[in-house]
């Protein structure tokens, strides 16, 4: 049992790293993920992945492989799309979704122009996206650092974000917080996602973003304790897919996610609320 | 409106036409080399007579390479062009004939007895090891078959190439002997290196270095944490004294590894590509010396 659950935390360093950045990036992206659902904002995160990759080159280009360029550059890249896409939503009669789609295929273009400009056909998507096993001490702080300003702020924004949620009209009735709270909260998702694509792997950073905020959906009907589930079952991902990476022998980023995925499909059936084996089959009409 | 525009166009007819004809008198044979290492064999056997342009440049990797319509037009207009064989550049036989190409293929590799190695994409299975320059001796092979090739494609410049083929084999002999001298120093038993890349391994065989490629970690999938783990231990296990990585895999990986079992990064080795003009690997020899140097200054002491 020890070998098979501790040991190998306890042997590897390169393991013990990988564990405490999922279970940070964990802790400030599921509740995230969870807004970003109840807000029917769940695909935001895949056009993200694209929208930062033209910041990260350009701060590729001008400092080469610093974490910070790097991260800067995806910031400011992520930043001018959500908000140009917010921008040209509110003012025109395009959707926000639409104007998205728009922005991030822009983006991507720019993007791959900017890195095949650099020369050399070497996959630079390969040092603009990080790898869970290979987590150094810069990446850990980064990931940490940007969970515990996810968390700081989602508590100051926490009443106008639960309410524009779930009643934008009576938000906009009583006060003029949703205007800010909605680009604060764009921040952090960028933020998030910079932070996980650079450190862990786009697969990684939107994966532990959105199934458990998912499958969180299928246990809870507050939003408290949809966001404790998320967070809790983002880590045991994290710690399950770590496990099965090393004793299975597979990649480890795709084996949290396969983990994540698993107890999705798994809360779909067995889930408490609205899970698939609580269906009743419709009772059947009154007849005289 | 209409003189205007004539008298631009003379202006740029008189401009074009000195430039046009200050080329004409040299007219270089027009060659091409798949990629940085032999570009630069090509360039010192062929001399002023040879103008070569390379495929894949510096810090770039043939074997994920993709060509551009631009290059199938590079090499249309080729008159000769190398290739190193072995099976490094499986795009090139179908680029030559695309481009409608009528030039002379040279394979450097001809004549050299080929190492196997494995199959990055198939554990266990062997294929022809292409990287073939690693070992001076084969480039010296190399220098030969260029200077046949550049002979047979301009006849006229023979005297030329056999002239700056015989200086340019001197220089690899004297390259030999240092590359010998510097292995020499290091001793026996820390004659051992985990590298990224499995391109030494004509390098290990002629100057006996052992070169152990982590395995699984290739530059095609991702690392299981099973994959990392295995190489921590062998590691530890076999005292490897030190980690190298390459200019063109993933360095965050190979730094993890090394943090964690105290073995020694070692500094940049340059095995598939040169690296730019102002880098330390700028040519052939200077990239076979910078590489003894790296494992010197990690293997000694």
């Amino acid at each position: 049992m020890h070998a098979l659950l501790i040991a190998p935390f306890s042997d590897y360093e390169f393991m013990r790293r990988a564990l405490a950045s999922i279970v940070a990036l964990s802790l400030g992206a599921a509740p995230i993920g969870v807004f970003l659902m109840l807000r029917r904002m769940s695909l935001i995160g895949d056009a993200m992945a694209h929208a930062i990759l033209p910041g990260a080159a350009i701060g590729f280009l001008i400092a080469g492989l610093s974490l910070f360029a790097l991260a800067g550059g995806g910031l400011i890249a992520g930043f001018v799309i959500a908000l140009g896409a917010g921008a040209i939503a509110r003012l025109t009669q395009l959707k926000e979704d639409a104007s998205l789609a728009a922005f991030f295929l822009i983006s991507l273009a720019l993007g791959v122009t900017i890195v095949s400009m650099r020369g050399t056909n070497v996959d630079l998507l390969h040092f603009l996206f990080g790898s869970v096993l290979a987590v150094d001490n810069p990446t850990l702080l980064l990931i940490v650092a940007i969970a515990s300003i996810s968390l700081v702020i989602l508590a100051m924004i926490w009443r106008p974000l639960v309410l524009e949620c779930v009643d934008p009209g009576f938000l906009r009735s009583v006060s003029r917080a949703g205007g800010p709270a909605h680009i604060a909260f764009l921040a952090l998702v960028v933020m998030n996602l910079v932070g996980g694509f650079l450190a862990l792997g786009t697969l990684l950073a939107v994966g532990i973003m959105m199934l458990p905020a998912v499958t969180a959906r299928f246990w809870a009907r507050d939003i408290s304790s949809m966001l404790a589930i998320a967070c809790g079952s983002a880590v045991l991902s994290g710690y399950a897919g770590l496990l099965l990476s090393y004793h299975a022998n597979l990649p480890s980023g795709p084996a949290v996610i396969l983990v994540a995925g698993a107890l999705y499909l798994l809360s779909v059936i067995v889930g408490p609320v609205g899970g698939l084996i609580w269906l009743r089959p419709p009772r059947r009409h009154l007849e005289a | 409106m209409l003189t205007r525009r004539l008298m631009t166009a003379a202006l740029i007819a008189f401009t074009a036409v000195p430039a046009l004809a200050q080329d004409k008198p040299a007219e270089k044979i027009k060659a091409v080399a798949t990629f940085s290492i032999l570009g630069d064999l090509v360039k010192n056997v062929g001399g002023d007579r040879v103008e070569v342009s390379t495929l894949v440049g510096p810090n770039g990797d043939a074997h994920v390479y993709s060509p551009t319509p631009a290059d199938a037009q590079t090499i249309s207009k080729a008159k000769i062009v190398f290739v190193n064989g072995l099976g490094l550049e499986g795009w090139m036989t179908r680029l030559v004939s695309a481009a409608g190409s009528k030039a002379v293929t040279v394979t450097a590799t001809t004549g050299i007895k080929p190492l196997k190695m494995e199959d990055e994409a198939k554990p266990g299975h062997m294929i022809t090891d292409p990287h073939a320059w690693q070992s001076v001796a084969n480039a010296r092979i190399y220098v030969a078959n260029i200077r046949d090739g550049l002979i047979k494609a301009d006849p006229a410049g023979k005297s030329v190439y056999e002239a700056n083929a015989k200086d340019y084999l001197a220089k690899l002999t004297a390259l030999e002997a240092d590359v010998k001298a510097a292995i020499q120093k290091i001793p026996v038993e820390r004659r051992r290196i985990i590298t990224t890349h499995d391109a030494f391994g004509y390098f290990g065989s002629a100057y006996g270095m052992k070169f152990i490629s982590p395995e699984g970690v290739s530059t095609e999938s991702e690392a299981s944490a099973k994959d990392v783990a295995k190489i921590i231990d062998q590691i530890r296990k076999e005292k490897i004294p030190a980690v190298f990585m390459e200019n063109i895999s993933d360095p965050r990986l190979m730094e993890q590894i090394a943090r964690e079992t105290g073995a020694k990064i070692g500094g940049t080795l340059y095995s598939d590509a040169l690296s730019k003009a102002d880098g330390p690997a700028a040519t052939y020899i200077d990239m076979m010396r910078n590489n003894i140097r790296q494992f010197g200054a990690a293997l000694i002491g």
